[in-house]
């Protein structure tokens, strides 16, 4: 049961993306990327991260989305369609990342034959007793991560001022 | 092929950061680069909440939040100055943005 | 007495303020006064101390005075065959020396010193450089003094070559005159050539002795053995030096061609003083000369070859000038004859007598010439004596001085000579043979001279004999002075043979010889070691045996020393007869002689061409070599430092090359290299931020790569 979820969820994730990269209308590699996005939060929830899914959902899936499909409008889409596809650089790129993921892979495969990693049902328990997640994320986030939760805050008005100058028109 | 263990959830996160790679690299618009920026964002997270949930530890899910936070700042600003950008030059089209050759 | 090193030193103040103020002081009195004033001086201060050192036993006549050190120089080897064969340090000291020998020199100088000075005030009025004449004049007594007062060699060669230098400046005193500058430097090199041979006798002297001083090498010379090879050398080339300053064979050359100077320089330096040097040197040296029998016997043969080769040319010369030079020359052959025969003191004592004489002579020549306008020519003169009595008594008693005519100082020291030179122990009869044809032949040049001027009909010029008078008396009575001198100059050298009666007291108060045999040890060694006894002769100083020889010599043969004189005197008045007969009775046949024996007359005339001899042997070859020498400084040196020049302006323009090439050519390819690498180097700043990705990407695969493989 588990595998079919984790799989099926993984073929989401992973065919949107493609999908998203690969599109030619930038439209259509928003709605992939949407798709993508709540494949994503799907995952984090079956991994008892129920929280961080809806927020994930929440802030990707609906203001990030949202954000680029603003921008999209503005910008002229004649112009987009003319434009030429791919870049220059595409095969040594193509070629690169995979050299690069394949090393990772095998990073990852040779560091878990020294650890064994602990199975799901242990897990299960462990987590379900430490109460109901929101609550749980809460606690920890006001109590031993006050200090970050803040710098948070202050980034996201930062952001916001800059994202508002940026985009205004000049005086 | 047994239970999902750690290594499955890696391997997902790599071929997404993979995609979102390329993505970057190799399209030429530059509102499509930022999305695919995203992408090896959610990469990163998925990364994140699973070695959470595998240890098990918190700490993971908290940071995955804050992660979630500063990839939303980012796209606002990043949307900004491709809009600002377009004003200046009337193109998406990353070529055009050549102003530092030589 | 102890201040006898003043003598010479006073001539020098002389000649400081006549050489610095001369030009200033326009009166000729003060000038001729302070210049007379000084010899006067130095005169009487020589009488003074010749007579403290006669109050002195003759063994102890020897005064030395040093005043410092003067060329106290590092030491020196000596040759090892010497017998003082250890470092002998090379010092000359300034000092003096006053014993009989230097006695007798210092009284002659500067006595007929002081009264050429009064002529010579007389002599030059009127003339234009007429302080620098007396400040030449007093320089050269002044070294004149120091040659003879001189302890050492060394001193003796600074006086030596002051007077050559006197000698130069006085002949050429006339700068006007070319015959007069060449006249100078003639005397000058030829003076030369002899002292290089005196300086290489200097120096053989101090090899083998360590020393210059007299006293430290008369010494030790009695240890060596006869003929020593060093001493011979020494010797020989002592007798070189004396040849050129004495005007002997074969450097006479210059002392004819130096009666272009006034006629007091003549009287002065080439025929009582400077020319002597050569004889004091010799008899200075005798302790050397001795010990060479070798020696002894080349300076006869020169002395009497120079006495008859000078008399024969007399014979012919008309410029009474000339005659009286070559007249010196043969007298110093006598005087240096003398000495080679082994009579040190005789040779000395003519030297003397011969001074006093033909000092006379100059200057009455002098005197004549003065009133006749300056003529040299006897042949344009004649009947002079109805002009100048004086003169012409004065220059009579000189002639008869001269031809030896017994009475007169003349007679006493040449026949002294003669009778030396037969029976010396170095003598041999055909010396005797020689010396008294040259006496005749003396004696009858002499006469000629005298008769041809003063006699006869008068063959001057009739303006110049209108001009004719007698000399002023500055001239006169230093002419009369040295007349007396000549009559009376010589009883202190009385043969052995007349010392009979009031001459035998006059000897026993009066003996040069005597006088003189402390400075001159050679002579009893002379005495010893004949060139017959050099098997037998141990080199023992004896003054007993050389009067036992004197002794003996005198009582065996002083019938032969008679008859010596008698023939002597009768070839003398022979010659007087002759010029008289020639020159006065008959005249014509003077010249039917000249014409027949045309050839030897031309000859005699020439001087037997030695001149041209001289001239293509020697100054013509030294005139081509300096010619050569000029092409070879033209091409040689000159190309060379033009080819310096050229190869330096090629190496010059190889350096630019270099430069601009080489140095440059770096600069600029480091430029262009930096150029061309980051032309490359600028193809990866694209401007594309995508491809700055894709480095980056492959920056952290990179990264990975290390950290899981390395």
């Amino acid at each position: 049961m588990d595998q079919i979820a984790f799989y099926t969820i993984s073929a989401i994730i992973l065919g949107g993306g493609l999908a998203m990269v690969s599109s030619r209308s930038l439209v259509h590699s928003v709605i992939w990327m949407v798709v993508s996005f709540v494949g994503v939060g799907a995952l984090f929830i079956t991994l008892s991260a129920e929280f961080v899914g809806v927020v994930q959902i929440m802030v990707y899936a609906g203001g990030i989305v949202v954000l680029f499909l603003f921008v999209i409008m503005l910008v002229n889409l004649d112009e987009v369609r003319r434009m030429e596809y791919l870049h220059r650089q595409w095969l040594p790129a193509v070629l690169l990342i995979c050299l690069l993921i394949a090393e990772l892979g095998f990073m990852m495969w040779a560091g878990s034959q020294d650890s064994p990693l602990p199975t799901p049902e242990q897990l299960d328990t462990t987590l379900r007793g430490m109460g109901g997640n929101t609550e749980t994320i809460g606690m920890a986030l006001y109590t031993q991560f006050i200090l970050p939760f803040e710098v948070v805050s202050v980034l996201l008005l930062v952001a916001m001022v800059g994202a508002i100058y940026l985009a205004k028109k000049h005086i | 092929m047994g239970a999902i263990g750690l290594s499955h959830y890696l391997l997902l996160s790599a071929a997404l950061f993979a995609i979102g790679a390329i993505g970057v690299l190799v399209r030429r618009n530059v509102i499509l680069v930022l999305m695919s920026l995203e992408l090896m964002f959610n990469a990163a997270n998925i990364n994140l909440i699973a070695v959470s949930y595998f240890r098990p530890d918190l700490t993971g899910q908290i940071f995955s939040i804050f992660t979630i936070t500063v990839a939303a700042a980012e796209v606002a600003i990043g949307l900004g100055l491709v809009i600002a950008l377009f004003r200046n030059k009337d193109a998406i089209n990353v070529d055009e943005f050549n102003l530092l050759k030589g | 007495m102890n201040l006898f090193w003043l003598i010479p030193l006073i001539p020098l103040v002389g000649v400081i303020v006549n050489g610095l103020f001369g030009r200033r002081i326009k009166s000729e009195k003060v000038i001729a006064t302070v210049a007379c004033a000084t010899i006067l001086t130095s005169f009487i201060l020589s009488v003074v101390a010749v007579a403290g050192l006669a109050q002195l036993p003759a063994e102890e006549r020897h005064v030395e005075i040093v005043l410092y050190d003067w060329i106290p120089s590092g030491v020196a080897h000596l040759s090892d065959g010497a017998l003082h064969a250890e470092l002998a340090v090379f010092n000359v000291p300034f000092g003096f020396l006053l014993d009989p020998l230097s006695a007798v020199m210092i009284l002659v100088i500067t006595g007929v010193g002081f009264l050429i000075h009064v002529y010579a005030a007389g002599y030059m009025h009127g003339d234009r450089g007429y302080y620098r004449f007396f400040t030449y004049l007093n320089l050269f007594i002044f070294f004149m003094l120091i040659l003879v007062l001189g302890n050492s060699y060394g001193l003796m060669f600074i006086g030596w070559e002051g007077v050559g230098l006197c000698s130069y400046l006085l002949i050429g005193y006339y700068i006007g005159k070319k015959s007069a500058g060449d006249a100078g430097k003639k005397a000058f090199i030829v003076n030369r050539i002899g002292d290089l041979g005196m300086i290489l006798g200097i120096l053989t002297i101090f090899f083998t002795f360590g020393s210059l001083e007299y006293s430290q090498i008369f010494e030790a010379a009695h240890e060596y053995p006869l003929g020593a090879g060093a001493i011979t050398a020494a010797c020989l080339f002592l007798l070189v030096g004396a040849a050129g300053k004495s005007a002997q064979i074969p450097l006479y050359v210059w002392l004819p061609d130096a009666m272009e100077g006034p006629t007091p320089v003549s009287a002065l330096i080439h025929a009582a003083t400077m020319v002597t040097a050569g004889v004091y040197m010799i008899a200075r040296s005798s302790a050397l000369f001795a010990l060479s029998p070798i020696a002894m016997t080349t300076v006869a043969i020169i002395g009497a070859a120079t006495a008859l080769m000078a008399a024969t040319i007399a014979l012919v010369q008309n410029d009474i000038k000339r005659v009286l030079a070559y007249s010196t020359v043969s007298q110093l052959g006598y005087m240096v004859r003398a000495c080679g025969v082994g009579a040190f003191s005789v040779g000395v004592s003519h030297l003397m007598t011969h001074a006093f004489f033909k000092a006379l002579l100059f200057l009455a020549a002098g005197s004549v010439m003065h009133a006749l306008s300056d003529e040299l020519d006897m042949w344009k003169m004649g009947n002079v004596k109805k002009y100048m009595p004086t003169t012409h008594w004065t220059f009579l008693v000189g002639c008869l001085a001269i031809a030896g005519v017994p009475g007169l100082s003349g007679f006493f020291s040449k026949d002294e000579i003669l009778w030396y030179a037969w029976s010396g122990p170095h003598g041999h009869p055909i010396f005797w043979a020689v010396g008294t044809l040259v006496a005749g032949l003396t004696a009858f040049y002499m006469f000629r001279m005298y008769f041809v001027v003063f006699q006869g009909e008068s063959r001057m010029d009739p303006e110049v004999e209108a001009h004719a008078h007698e000399s002023p008396k500055a001239m006169t009575v230093p002419l009369m002075v040295l007349a007396v001198l000549s009559v009376v100059g010589g009883y202190v050298v009385i043969p052995g043979v007349l010392r009979i009666g009031p001459l035998a007291a006059l000897h026993q108060r009066f003996n040069l010889v005597e006088w003189l045999a402390p400075s001159l040890g050679g002579e009893s060694h002379a005495a010893v070691a004949t060139t017959r006894d050099l098997l037998l002769a141990s080199a023992q100083p004896a003054i007993g045996l050389l009067q036992e020889a004197e002794v003996a010599a005198e009582e065996a043969s002083h019938g032969l020393e008679l008859l010596l004189m008698l023939t002597s005197s009768t070839v003398a008045m022979a010659g007087i007869g002759l010029a008289y007969f020639l020159y006065i009775k008959m005249p014509r046949r003077a010249d039917q002689l000249s014409e027949k024996f045309s050839g030897v007359h031309r000859v005699l005339w020439n001087k037997y061409y030695i001149d041209e001899l001289y001239d293509a042997l020697f100054v013509n070859r030294t005139m081509d070599a300096g010619d050569a020498l000029w092409v070879l400084d033209d091409a040689l040196v000159d190309g060379t430092v033009n080819g310096v020049g050229h190869a330096t302006k090629r190496s010059a323009a190889a350096s630019t090359a270099f430069d601009n090439m080489v140095v440059d050519g770096t600069v600029n390819a480091v430029g262009y290299e930096l150029t061309r690498s980051s032309r490359m180097l600028r193809a990866w700043q694209t401007g594309y931020v995508q491809n700055y990705a894709l480095i980056i990407a492959l920056g952290i695969f990179v990264l990975v790569s290390a950290y899981l493989f390395l």
